[in-house]
């Protein structure tokens, strides 16, 4: 397997506070990633600076075999890299079917395929669907509960087609059969040759989703391996159990 | 409705509109009328930044005074030359949009990784910056002012101030769609992802820099495109007047009063709120106007935030949303704030 995405020596600094400090990790093509860590150890602004949100001042990252660094962020989406945010962050004017609509306009087309108003009309409504929020396709996030947001939130991710899709904790306050559902989702993603990299606190959940598992603490990676061995890794369980 | 069509029966309105006029029988309905339509360009191109984007643009007069002077300067080149010293005003607002689009792509580039308040800002400052410019720019009069002189008559229609009036008729319906062409398009939709969430708009792929230079593109060239036959409607152009706040101020208050989220919105804005003003000026007195206004637009503020449009609402909502592919027309408050967003962090 050909590596998907190559992050090198990356670092990131807001002020004094390392956030991120010298990350490289690889992850090939059709891997099942779970990326775990306590609260600000650095997960969500390794995603920022993937995707383009942040630009990291230290160290390189590389996608599909090029190097992205201060790309911005909707050209590395156009090249396959979608994510969800961790807090949903729908588009409050519209319906969901637009919601997801755009990144079909925007994205996909501008990978050259072009379809008619119908098939993506058709495609959106079936995005929402394998979400389960068909029934309000034609409503406005206003009306969503916060776990409804989530689910939005990938539909939305997913919209794009992409090549890698990074879930940053889509699950929080879901409950176990709408987990169950979600995980199911992701697996059925990456069969059909996704690669995704979940970020979750919900251990049940990354542990029967991921094939390798990598632990951030305090902005450090300190274990990347296969999820049981990683879970025995002393700092690991230190780093959880204090 | 598609373009077509909608054209078609924009100008047959337009040219009802003028037969009105010319059957009223009085010059003085072209010179109020002018005024109007020249808001409607006014409000619409504002509307295309400010309404579908979100972003606040306090700098309308100095656009509009672009194109006047622009106008001015072309008058003074060709009258110290030996061409015939009458120019088609279409080809005026032609060089006046591109003056005026230029500075918009330039004002974008510089001031569109600002947000909210300070983008605002950095309108009203480049107002200004332009203002200072001209009045120390002697050719085109300075804080003299310039003097043009209006021709009497234009062929086949009559009184000059006729021709004015048809060419900013047609101004009008020539932004009017442009305007709904954008909301119904890609460009329309990625406008309205900038307007509720720049971030997310981002990582959906949407290209936010070059949606917003594009807006402020257009919606600069139409204002310019507005202004370049003022010289000629008013005859004497002086800075301060030419950029002054009220221009701004209407562009901004006639959207919100109509509504935001649509092409009609700022025409019936532009219509309700400068028929109100003329009515005014000739009743009661000039210098009630901007209190109208401002009345106006705080009593619209609280009482209906999305318009006159909005009030209709459901009516519009429902009608479009029953069409495959044609975006539901967004009647929300720009901006507006989903409850869930405010609830705290879900336990991580």
């Amino acid at each position: 397997m050909s590596a998907l995405l190559e992050v090198d020596n990356l670092s990131k600094r807001f002020g004094g506070f390392v956030a991120l400090d010298n990350i490289t990790l690889t992850v090939p093509a059709g891997e099942r990633l779970g990326l775990i860590g306590p609260n600000g150890s650095g997960k969500s602004t390794l995603v920022n600076c993937i995707c383009g949100t942040l630009r990291n001042e230290q160290g390189s990252v590389r996608f599909d075999g090029r190097p992205i660094d201060g790309m911005p962020a909707h050209k590395r989406t156009h090249l396959g890299l979608a994510r969800s945010f961790q807090l949903p962050r729908p588009f409050p004017s519209m319906t969901l079917v637009d919601n997801v609509r755009i990144p079909r306009l925007y994205t996909v087309e501008a990978r050259g395929v072009h379809r008619t108003v119908e098939e993506v009309d058709e495609h959106c409504h079936g995005l929402l669907r394998e979400v389960g929020l068909e029934a309000k396709a034609r409503q406005r996030p206003r009306d969503l509960t916060q776990v409804e947001m989530r689910k939005l939130e990938l539909a939305r991710a997913m919209a794009a087609e992409p090549k890698l899709l990074i879930a940053d904790e889509a699950m929080a306050g879901l409950t176990h059969s709408e987990i169950d559902d979600i995980l199911a989702l992701l697996v059925r993603l990456n069969e059909n040759g996704v690669t995704v990299i979940l970020i979750e606190h919900i251990m049940s959940a990354v542990m029967s989703f991921s094939r390798r598992l990598v632990v951030l603490v305090s902005g450090r990676m300190i274990a990347d391996g296969k999820p049981d061995e990683v879970m025995r890794n002393p700092e690991v369980e230190k780093a959880y159990l204090g | 409705m598609r373009t077509l069509p909608f054209l078609v029966i924009s100008l047959v309105v337009a040219g009802l509109v003028f037969a009105g006029a010319l059957a009223v029988g009085n010059d003085y309905i072209f010179f109020a009328g002018y005024v109007v339509l020249q808001y409607v360009v006014l409000s619409t191109a504002w509307n295309i930044l400010g309404g579908y984007c979100g972003y606040v643009n306090f700098g309308t007069g100095a656009f509009f005074a672009l194109g006047a002077y622009s106008t001015v300067a072309i008058y003074n080149l060709i009258g110290k030359s030996e061409l015939p010293h009458v120019i088609p005003i279409p080809v005026l607002m032609l060089v006046g949009g591109i003056v005026s689009g230029i500075v918009g792509f330039g004002m974008g580039y510089l001031t569109l990784r600002l947000r909210g308040a300070f983008f605002s800002i950095a309108t009203l400052a480049l107002a200004v910056v332009l203002e200072t410019l001209i009045v120390n720019w002697d050719y085109v009069g300075g804080s003299r002012g310039a003097y043009i002189l209006r021709p009497e008559n234009a062929p086949l229609i009559g009184s000059y101030v006729r021709y004015l009036f048809l060419t900013m008729l047609l101004l009008a319906v020539g932004s009017l769609v442009i305007a709904r062409l954008i909301e119904r398009s890609r460009l329309g939709y990625g406008m309205a992802t900038i307007r509720d969430d720049e971030l997310a708009a981002e990582a959906s792929g949407v290209p936010t820099l070059r949606v917003k230079l594009i807006a402020t593109t257009i919606s600069g060239a139409l204002m310019g495109m507005a202004g370049a036959p003022f010289p000629y409607y008013i005859g004497y152009l002086q800075p301060d007047s030419t950029f002054a706040l009220d221009y701004a101020i209407n562009a901004i208050a006639m959207p919100l009063i109509g509504g935001t989220s649509i092409w009609i919105g700022p025409l019936i804005g532009a219509i309700l709120l400068d028929s109100l003003q003329q009515l005014i000026t000739v009743t009661i007195s000039s210098a009630v106007n901007l209190l109208i206004v401002g009345c106006l637009l705080v009593a619209f503020v609280i009482l209906a935030p999305n318009g006159i449009v909005g009030l209709f609402q459901k009516y519009f909502r429902h009608k479009d949303d029953d069409f495959v592919g044609r975006r539901a027309v967004s009647l929300d408050e720009p901006g507006a704030v989903v409850p869930s967003d405010s609830s705290p962090e879900s336990p991580a």
